[in-house]
């Protein structure tokens, strides 16, 4: 039964999506002058308004630096917010050309419905928060704790797993709405609050003293969540992926938004060199001028100075990126680019 | 003798504030009980609501630190301002959608006035000309550079969605109760089955539908906007509810009116336009508003497509990192907007029944 279910949908999977994908979205962008990047309605950090309504956070940067790859210049965007539900249609039907909305690459969306995921912007997972003055500062000090937590969903599921494999003893405490959560853990009946991390860093602020809590560096499951584009069409994906990687990259040899000019100037190093368009060829490969790399740092920045920019420390969302999967491999993270050469 | 007992005023306590309080609070001891709970109730949530939004409140400032007090901070709605009004249409544009909130005001305020002249043909400038007028100020065009809907939003949004589907679900409303009770079976038919369709389903799926199933059936580059796709299941959906209200009108007309308009030879046009629709709607002008009331609620429903109407954009405002935590002003902003237009609706339908009526 499942499997003729299967095969009816993958039938009009593929009968719907076959004029979707198309070839050549980049002339078309690069024709049109524009390309069109579907985003959250309001993920704090990561695709939210400022007060003059312009986007911005860490998932409308990736779009930003993917423009000024391509024009060099990081405000040829159009952004579409989108659903939870309506995102994968968006892109299938050519409405966005990138979805940078908080989506987890998982085998089922990469392998399914014609999506083709870029990359990893943020390694999410499940965290733990905590009172500032209960002095814990590793979820492996949780032994007996009792932690606050949404019903029926992943999260109690990959609570319960943590706490088994760590032999660790803890009490639930489960509630139905996330509301409900925070005040049970604002009013004290809980040691600590359990959910996604970017979601405790969101519900955080809606305590009454905010600073007096703490999200731990901890991170016991995997979300890891990235830019998507349609599938078959390898030149836009390449743009995309290569636009992320470029970020990353510059970080980990040093080139940040605000020494990238006097670096640039004077480096010796040839990687710096490339990453600075000087050595050429970079941008011949993903039919992009040379100083496509250039652009993305000078105009939006590496990655360390999105992250800290938008989600950082000291920002309102504050995730530490120190000790999290999101710091990178020099600092003991898992963020690491292949080389941009 | 009979001039003293005129002079006699009655007791004080049958009369003014004691008298009615006596009349109307205290008359049984259950009904004091009655009061003295309500009393009791009013006691425990009104001066704490009162000092949360206005006595304890913040309202100047400019920054989340300035709102230091223990009630609501009205800065954050003072801040987001122009975004909950205009939503995220461009800066320098603001003055297209200004002239239309003026003229909108402007005629309202001439319809509402009593004994003005050439109260027809404000009706009908705003009817008719209006709607056409902001097309190009809104969209762009004539000269105006093109503003996409996906950057329209706020109050602003709420209205467009609200008066496209106030002004055109009406006319196609009566058509389809004209269709659906007339002779011919063809017409009747298919006004039924549309009316039945669309009251059927729930708004929700209408529009889900209409934002994410229609595109996939559309060939590839051929991007339906998506405000219009939304406007049309609005205004189709409010259609077939408003279809029913005026069958309901229809039905109520005693059968000789209509025999009596067609012994004075009218065609069925002549008759339905002249004799038939004023008398029939006016019957059920407060059904009518109150689909309004609700079709004007209901335009929060556009938030699951991914637009962002007055509700939407407060919403999304607050995800700002600088403005997190102050979901509890936006929704209670968002509630007394509300409430303002539906009870201004209410008591327009209320004149409306008032002016109209003939007495019988």
């Amino acid at each position: 039964m499942n499997n003729i279910k299967n095969a009816i949908l993958g039938l009009l999977c593929s009968v719907l999506m076959l004029p979707a994908a198309y070839a050549g979205t980049l002339d078309t962008v690069k024709e049109q002058g524009f390309f069109n990047c579907g985003v959250s309605q309001g993920v704090p950090g990561f695709s939210n308004p400022d007060e003059n309504g312009n986007w911005s956070g860490i998932d409308v940067d990736v779009c930003r630096a993917v423009s000024a790859a391509i024009f060099g210049d990081a405000d040829k965007v159009k952004y579409v917010p989108l659903t939870a539900k309506e995102r994968f249609t968006a892109l299938q039907a050519g409405e966005i050309d990138v979805l940078s909305r908080n989506t987890t690459w998982t085998l089922s969306r990469d392998a399914q419905i014609g999506l083709e995921f870029a990359g990893v912007n943020f390694y999410d997972g499940q965290g733990f928060m905590v009172r500032k003055d209960s002095g814990i500062t590793s979820a492996m000090e949780l032994d007996s704790a009792s932690v606050c937590t949404n019903l029926g969903t992943t999260t109690e599921l990959n609570m319960a797993d943590f706490f088994r494999a760590n032999s660790m003893a803890y009490e639930p405490v489960v509630f139905e709405k996330a509301d409900e959560v925070v005040n049970a853990y604002d009013e004290g009946r809980c040691d600590t609050y359990t959910t996604d991390k970017s979601g405790l860093a969101a519900q955080r602020t809606k305590l009454a003293d905010p600073d007096a809590h703490v999200v731990l560096p901890e991170t016991i499951s995997k979300e890891p969540l990235g830019p998507v584009v349609r599938e078959g069409d390898g030149d836009w994906a390449d743009v995309v992926r290569w636009s992320l990687n470029a970020m990353i990259e510059a970080e980990e040899f040093g080139l940040t938004n605000s020494n990238v000019k006097t670096t640039c100037a004077i480096t010796s190093n040839p990687v710096v060199a490339r990453l600075c368009g000087k050595e050429g060829g970079t941008g011949a490969g993903l039919n992009l001028g040379d100083s496509w790399s250039y652009d993305i740092v000078s105009l939006v920045g590496n990655y360390g100075d999105v992250y800290e920019k938008h989600v950082g420390e000291n920002t309102p969302v504050g995730l530490a990126r120190a000790g999290s999967p999101n710091a990178s491999y020099k600092n003991g993270g898992v963020l690491y680019a292949p080389p941009a050469r | 003798m009979s001039d003293t007992s005129k002079n006699i005023t009655p007791p004080v306590i049958e009369i003014g504030i004691v008298g009615w309080m006596r009349k109307n609070l205290f008359s049984t001891w259950y009904n004091t009980i009655l009061t003295l709970i309500g009393l009791y109730f009013i006691y425990l949530i009104i001066p704490p609501l009162f000092s949360w939004i206005f006595f304890d409140a913040t309202f100047s400032g400019t920054t989340r630190d300035d709102c230091t007090s223990s009630g609501a901070c009205w800065v954050f709605i003072k801040q987001n301002m122009k975004l909950i009004i205009y939503g995220l249409y461009p800066s320098d544009e603001l003055w297209r959608v200004n002239i239309a909130y003026f003229l909108l005001t402007v005629s309202i305020i001439y319809l509402l006035i009593p004994n003005l002249k050439y109260k027809g043909f404000v009706g009908v400038f705003l009817l008719l000309i209006f709607p056409i007028i902001c097309i190009f100020l809104f969209s762009g065009g004539l000269g105006l550079e093109n503003v996409e809907t996906r950057l329209w939003g706020g109050l602003f949004l709420t209205l467009v969605i609200a008066g496209v589907g106030i002004v055109l679900s009406l006319p196609i409303g009566i058509m389809l109760a004209l269709g659906r009770r007339s002779k011919l079976p063809v017409v009747s038919l298919l006004s039924t089955i549309f009316i039945e369709i669309w009251r059927g389903v729930p708004l929700i799926t209408v529009l889900f539908m209409a934002s994410n199933m229609f595109p996939l059936f559309m060939p590839e580059g051929v991007n339906f906007d998506k405000l219009i796709r939304a406007l049309i299941g609005v205004m189709f959906f409010s259609a077939a509810y408003l279809a029913e209200v005026v069958r309901g009108g229809l039905q109520a007309m005693p059968k000789g009116q209509y025999e009596a308009s067609q012994a004075a030879g009218l065609t069925y046009w002549k008759m339905m336009v002249l004799i038939i629709l004023p008398q029939s709607l006016k019957i059920v002008i407060p059904a009518i508003i109150g689909s309004f009331i609700a079709l004007f609620k209901d335009t929060t429903l556009v938030l699951i497509i991914g637009l962002f109407d007055f509700l939407g954009i407060i919403q999304f405002v607050g995800t700002n990192p600088d403005w997190l935590g102050f979901s509890h002003e936006g929704y209670v902003f968002a509630a007394a907007i509300f409430w303002v237009f539906c009870f201004g609706m209410s008591r327009y339908s209320q004149r409306l029944e008032k002016k109209l009526d003939t007495g019988n």
